[in-house]
């Protein structure tokens, strides 16, 4: 298996194997055009940023030489903006489709059940009353998003099914970190405000090499280590917990787990990009509808990076000689999408 | 119509108090009113007595600082009872309407929805007369309120209030993500609506909330006309339909009168949540479920939570304060979670 992605929805149950393998077909055929799109837009990226590059001169950067203002551009704006957006994007979807599965509801994604804002609301307590603006920042974020996730579930625990408990009590949470947030905002300076603001809206202007090896390392060491597992204990939770419990899973450890890796998945980008608007939430739900399959979680995430990548790429090129912050083509765009998102989950059942 | 009228007292009797304790719990409503503007002229960054608020009502002189002081909390406590009754009503009509336990304006997404199309008006097209960001208030609360009553309705059950609070929180976010994008633009726009944004009573002058109360008091008159309707309402959708109410037509004016409270609530003091979850509840412990008692009282009790919102976030952090938009907020999510959390066994969510 060339893709371990595929492989997640593990051995075909028996009696039915040819749908198990037309599934798993779809997924990695969607991944493999998912891949393909990202990287052509990648590609175009380096030519037409926010400036247009003469294509002769990237493509001799790109040969490994030297050349005056187009080297700079490209190795040290263009090439760590897409690493982090696309890293960003494939953390973000990661996180809001475990959320999502594991909730068994597509709007259960942890920007709208306050997660999201949790790390917000730290990180700019840390931006604005602290000053920080490094690693510092991250740990904020982290500690932000798992001390919001942990009140949400304690609120929440009932012993039954707490899936539309969480959901409302992530929203009243939230509503108040939001609050919180526009409270910080107005005690800062106009100038950090206007900082925190552009942070709050979603951006990679202030991307580098830097913060996408951290994201790399961060995430990747997640994603490896920890997500296979949690991933394989999601399939028995999603049974329930009881049969979970039966078939020897640990349930309180494995949803423990399950909690920390997808708000480190959220929370980590959120740091470094600020909280790119419905990336988490619709990474899932889209690359689930392409493939015509329940939600795939390492689909979900190069789905998510795709969207940051693309969104990215019409930032920077929908007004001539004006980069608009990538966060709001995320939000624009993402907002039909949403709506679409509303209704189907609706009209099957699965909103509430 | 007798039958009607038997049924909706038949409810009442089941539900609700007699009437002398309605009429006390209106007297109590009433004399905490009082008492909350009276706190709210008084207390403060700096405190005057009684006497030189009395004497900057009756007489005036410029030249009084302590006069001065009463005068500049004079226009936010205003502000506070206006935005307070449009925010308390709008919120009791939106519950009854919907049969909804958790309808807010904000949580349902209208106050975004305001926000948002205020600043684009603000920003974009040049509007600065109170009347032309009323009016973009309106706009934006309707079509939010249209797409999320049709996004939850969606669905075999309809609109449920989880669907509801679920589309409305969804579309808040989309909302607030454009709002923001659109304040980036520039820093004067942002400086300019960073405290409006939160909710505020503090700086608006006092013929903005003196220009608001007209629309109020329509909207209030549109939404306490279908009082009786949501009374009917509460006993399901089919029993009021079989009583003789349009219901489609109800639930239209109730929406204008809804949009028209939350919008012009939001246009003169920026979004603020939670004030229309809170007062109805509250204000159901005394009065009970009837809508031609509990919608009053909200339009009484709502003036009276905000005034004291108001005061309390000035009176607790010296010399800053802390607006009125995060006060509610702060009182009203854990609320909000103490009546999901006890609400979830009776109320059908």
């Amino acid at each position: 298996m060339s893709q371990p992605a595929a492989d997640e929805s593990g051995p075909a149950p028996q009696g039915a194997p040819d749908k198990a393998a037309v599934r798993r077909n779809l997924a990695r055929r969607t991944a493999v055009w998912m891949a393909l799109a990202m990287v052509l837009t990648i590609i175009a990226y380096l030519f037409w940023g926010r400036d247009r590059l003469p294509a002769a001169e990237v493509l001799q950067v790109l040969g490994g030489q030297k050349v005056p203002g187009t080297s700079f551009i490209i190795m040290s704006d263009r090439l760590p903006r897409v690493a982090v957006g696309a890293l960003a994007g494939a953390g973000l979807g990661i996180s809001g489709a475990l959320f999502q599965r594991w909730l068994g509801n597509p709007l259960a994604s942890p920007d709208v059940i306050g997660v999201g804002y949790g790390a917000s609301a730290a990180a700019v307590l840390a931006m604005i009353t602290l000053g920080y603006n490094d690693w510092r920042l991250n740990a904020f974020a982290l500690a932000g998003g798992l001390v919001v996730a942990t009140l949400i579930y304690w609120l929440s625990a009932s012993g039954k099914r707490t899936g539309p408990r969480l959901i409302l009590a992530g929203l009243a949470i939230g509503a108040m970190l939001q609050a919180l947030i526009q409270y910080l905002l107005t005690q800062a300076q106009v100038n950090t405000a206007s900082d925190v603001m552009h942070w709050l809206t979603g951006s990679l202007s202030s991307s580098n090499w830097h913060s996408a090896l951290v994201l790399l390392i961060s995430l990747g060491a997640i994603g490896v280590v920890l997500l296979p597992f949690v991933v394989r204990q999601l399939k028995m939770l999603e049974l329930g917990e009881d049969s979970a419990a039966a078939l020897g899973v640990n349930v309180s450890r494995a949803r423990m787990l399950l909690v920390i890796v997808a708000v480190a998945m959220g929370a980590l980008p959120i740091a470094m990009t600020g909280p790119l608007a419905f990336v988490a939430f619709l990474a899932g739900p889209i690359s689930a509808a392409l493939s015509r399959g329940p939600i795939h979680i390492p689909l979900a995430g190069l789905t998510g990076a795709a969207l940051v990548v693309v969104a990215n790429f019409f930032a920077a090129n929908l007004f001539a000689g004006f980069a608009l912050p990538v966060g709001v083509i995320t939000g624009a765009f993402g907002a039909p999408f949403l709506i679409w998102i509303l209704v189907r989950a609706n009209s099957t059942g699965s909103g509430a | 119509m007798t039958a009607t009228e038997s049924t909706t007292r038949q409810a009442q009797e089941r539900t609700g108090p007699r009437l002398p304790r309605k009429v006390g719990a209106f007297l109590i409503l009433g004399a905490l009113l009082a008492v909350a503007i009276a706190a709210s002229l008084l207390f403060g960054a700096r405190s005057v007595s009684l006497g030189t608020a009395s004497d900057a009502l009756w007489h005036f002189d410029p030249n009084n600082g302590d006069q001065g002081v009463v005068a500049s909390r004079f226009a936010r406590t205003v502000g506070a009872i206006v935005v307070g009754a449009a925010l308390g009503l709008a919120g009791a009509g939106l519950q009854g309407l919907t049969r909804n336990p958790l309808a807010d304006t904000g949580i349902l997404g209208l106050n975004a929805g305001s926000s948002m199309s205020v600043v684009v008006a603000i920003a974009f097209l040049g509007v600065s007369s109170l009347a032309g960001i009323m009016l973009a208030a309106f706009i934006g609360a309707a079509v939010v309120m249209t797409l999320v009553y049709l996004v939850a309705s969606v669905g075999r059950e309809g609109a449920t209030p989880i669907k509801l609070a679920l589309g409305g929180a969804a579309l808040a976010v989309g909302v607030g993500a454009m709002t923001n994008a659109i304040l980036m633009v520039s820093d004067s726009t942002l400086d300019r609506f960073r405290k409006w944004q939160i909710g505020s009573l503090s700086s608006t002058p006092i013929d903005t909330f003196l220009g608001a109360i007209p629309m109020v008091a329509l909207g209030a008159l549109i939404l306490l006309s279908t009082a009786r309707v949501s009374n009917a309402v509460a006993m399901g959708d089919d029993t009021a339909t079989a009583l003789g109410f349009n219901l489609g037509r109800a639930r239209l004016l109730g929406s204008i009168g809804v949009v028209i409270l939350a919008g012009t609530a939001t246009a003169v003091a920026g979004p603020i949540a939670f004030v229309g979850l809170m007062i109805p509840h509250a204000v159901r412990l005394l009065v009970g479920s009837d809508y031609r008692w509990l919608m009053p009282g909200s339009l009484l009790a709502g003036p009276v939570l905000l005034l004291a919102a108001d005061t309390v976030g000035r009176v607790i952090a010296p010399p800053s304060e802390i607006q009125v938009g995060v006060m509610c907020a702060m009182i009203g999510g854990p609320l909000f979670i103490l009546m999901m959390r006890s609400g979830m066994k009776s109320v059908s969510l």
